[in-house]
């Protein structure tokens, strides 16, 4: 940690950014933090406990807005950094990026190109207790998944914190919100949730970086991490890894399977 | 106030024959490491170990969705069906803990601004709330912070305290007395003895009178920007309140039907104040935080007469980026030059 705390002194003592991007202790885990000056960096911490994708800051004009933006990136941090480079969100000159290992050590990355290399090789961190609930899910059948999902999403109140969460939901105007036409109904019913959880999880084909902000962010508690969990995972089997030449809902190829189209 | 005795069998007794009569029982239910108010079949259901529900218990009046009235169109007519207050059940809404009793105060004030408001007054009218003194209580409650306590019978019909084996019971209003003086032969007398001993002891966070003070000058601090530059926009923080009562209107149409909704909306919704021109009054998420402080802490006490914060912190406790709304208010109640 002290050699986080180091090289951000040091980005700010060098005059390389105006703001970073990391955590501090909060109350019971740490919380989101921005750090201004090199005397601000001492109050930086990273291990196991922070929550969250800290990328999803990286959009916020208000916040980064024209600013040299430095940031704290777990690993899957890095792999919605280098989606939004690829939908053209963010610009290489104005952002450093230190990557943080699982063991508390720190990787520069000098530029797209290296972490594009690095997540290539690097494995992502297990999830134990996700991965037991997708065995029992797995293990249902169809009318039992559907159960599941029905109970869950009843209590869903639609407060989108898995949107606010997520860093690739950046749209200034979200589909939810288009009532020219209505696309989904927006108030809380068992239906409506659906169709919404439904359409954020459709949005992140090929995008997401399998963070699971979504899930840890709602406060009712339902596993819609899962949901994209198993949407990242479909995708790539169907249609391969997104790069950045896009993704499979923005890119077409003449030979692209037609299969599972009614 | 009428002080009884009730034992922990004879509790289950008196809920179970509740619930035989029709009335419709919510109360604290556990799914995993969360726990929330559900209607009950049994009263096995119930768990008494949690510390905090992560909803309130406003739903029961203030539902998630209300049907207004609904209309249907016949060529040039429309026959309207306004709202049908009978088919509200009788309710009994049962462990909730004192803050949570004590926002029904302010929400009611709310709906009985100017016009009355009808759904929310007619399920408050049905509705009778026995709650549950805390013997226990974590980092984010600050009810003491708030001119509350855990063991504050305002709002209550029925206060329960868990007092070794059984229950101490305050009948607060006529509503509880109806309840209880139909079982009577399941209570017995009060013993004697002191009710505070059983309470959790909930430190006080911040003095309410300094941020008083401060709060309703501070419209231009830039505070306000240092508090929320985490905060990411959503909804939980309104939601899981005992006391936020915004709300949108929406209508559900098809073909010549249709009824109109209300539903939960929040003030840190960046939509919440857009104009149909497009400009929005509150463009920044520092203006939406500062309007939900200074609505509770504002505008409710000098328009309403009441505080829109029962201290039950469940805003803090559902924030996922820890938006600690004590640590928040307690930092603003220690501010210094702001005109007093």
């Amino acid at each position: 940690m002290a050699e986080l705390n180091s090289k951000v002194k040091e980005l700010f003592e060098k005059d390389l950014i105006d703001i970073f991007i990391g955590y501090e202790e909060g109350t019971r885990n740490p919380r989101p933090y921005f750090a201004y000056s090199a005397q601000d960096a001492d109050n930086l911490v990273f291990n196991d406990k922070c929550q969250g994708n800290l990328a999803v800051y990286l959009t916020r004009k208000d916040l980064v807005g024209g600013k040299r933006v430095g940031i704290s990136a777990s690993y899957f941090a890095l792999k919605s950094i280098s989606q939004l480079f690829d939908e053209n969100q963010l610009k290489e000159d104005l952002l450093i990026v230190l990557g943080m290992k699982e063991d508390g050590s720190i990787l520069e990355f000098k530029g797209l190109d290296e972490i594009r290399t690095y997540l290539s090789e690097a494995k992502a961190p297990s999830k134990q207790k996700d991965d037991e609930l997708l065995k029992e899910l797995s293990e249902m059948s169809q009318a039992e998944r559907w159960q599941f999902w029905s109970d869950e999403l009843s209590k869903c109140f639609k407060c989108y914190a898995c949107r606010a969460a997520c860093p690739m939901c950046y749209c200034t105007k979200c589909i939810i919100e288009v009532n020219r036409p209505q696309w989904i109904q927006p108030w809380i019913s068992t239906q409506g949730n659906m169709e919404w959880q439904i359409n954020r999880v459709m949005h992140m084909a090929g995008r997401c970086s399998d963070c699971g902000s979504c899930g840890a962010a709602c406060p009712i508690g339902i596993p819609i991490h899962l949901l994209t969990h198993m949407m990242t995972k479909t995708v790539a089997a169907n249609f391969g890894e997104s790069n950045e030449q896009g993704n499979v809902l923005s890119t077409f190829k003449p030979d692209d399977k037609e299969n599972f189209i009614l | 106030m009428e002080r009884k005795y009730i034992s922990q069998d004879s509790l289950k007794t008196w809920l179970s024959k509740l619930n035989d009569e029709g009335k419709h029982i919510y109360a604290p239910v556990a799914k995993g490491d969360k726990t929330d108010f559900k209607h009950i079949k049994s009263v096995g259901e119930i768990s008494m170990e949690h510390i905090q529900t992560t909803q309130s218990a406003k739903a029961i009046a203030f539902p998630r969705t209300e049907k207004l009235f609904s209309y249907t169109k016949n060529k040039g007519d429309v026959s309207l069906q306004d709202y049908d207050s009978s088919v509200i059940p009788e309710t009994v809404v049962f462990g909730l803990h004192p803050c949570d009793a004590a926002g029904f105060r302010p929400l009611s004030n709310i709906f009985n601004w100017g016009t009355p408001d009808t759904p929310f007054n007619e399920r408050m009218k049905r509705t009778t709330l026995i709650a549950l003194s805390c013997s226990q209580c974590d980092e984010a409650c600050f009810c003491t912070s708030v001119n509350g306590s855990p063991g504050n019978t305002e709002g209550s019909d029925i206060l329960l305290t868990k007092i070794k084996d059984g229950y101490l019971v305050e009948v607060v209003t006529d509503k509880g007395k109806e309840l209880v003086s139909k079982y009577e032969n399941l209570f017995d007398a009060a013993p004697e003895v002191n009710k505070e001993e059983f309470l959790a002891n909930v430190p006080q966070k911040f003095g309410l009178e300094e941020l008083q003070q401060r709060i309703s000058n501070m419209f231009e601090s830039e505070v306000w920007k240092q508090q929320s530059a985490r905060c990411l926009g959503c909804g939980a923080c309104a939601f899981v309140c005992p006391t936020c009562a915004c709300f949108d209107i929406q209508e559900d149409n098809k073909g010549s039907k249709g009824s109109r909704l209300r539903c939960w909306d929040s003030c840190g919704f960046s939509l919440f104040t857009v104009h149909t021109s497009g400009h929005n009054p509150r463009e920044v998420q520092s203006q939406r935080w500062r309007q939900r402080l200074l609505h509770k802490f504002s505008y409710m006490p000098e328009r309403l007469s009441v505080r829109g914060c029962t201290g039950c912190g469940r805003c803090s406790r559902a924030c996922p980026v820890d938006m600690n709304i004590a640590e928040h208010l307690s930092s603003i109640s220690k501010l210094e030059n702001v005109e007093k």
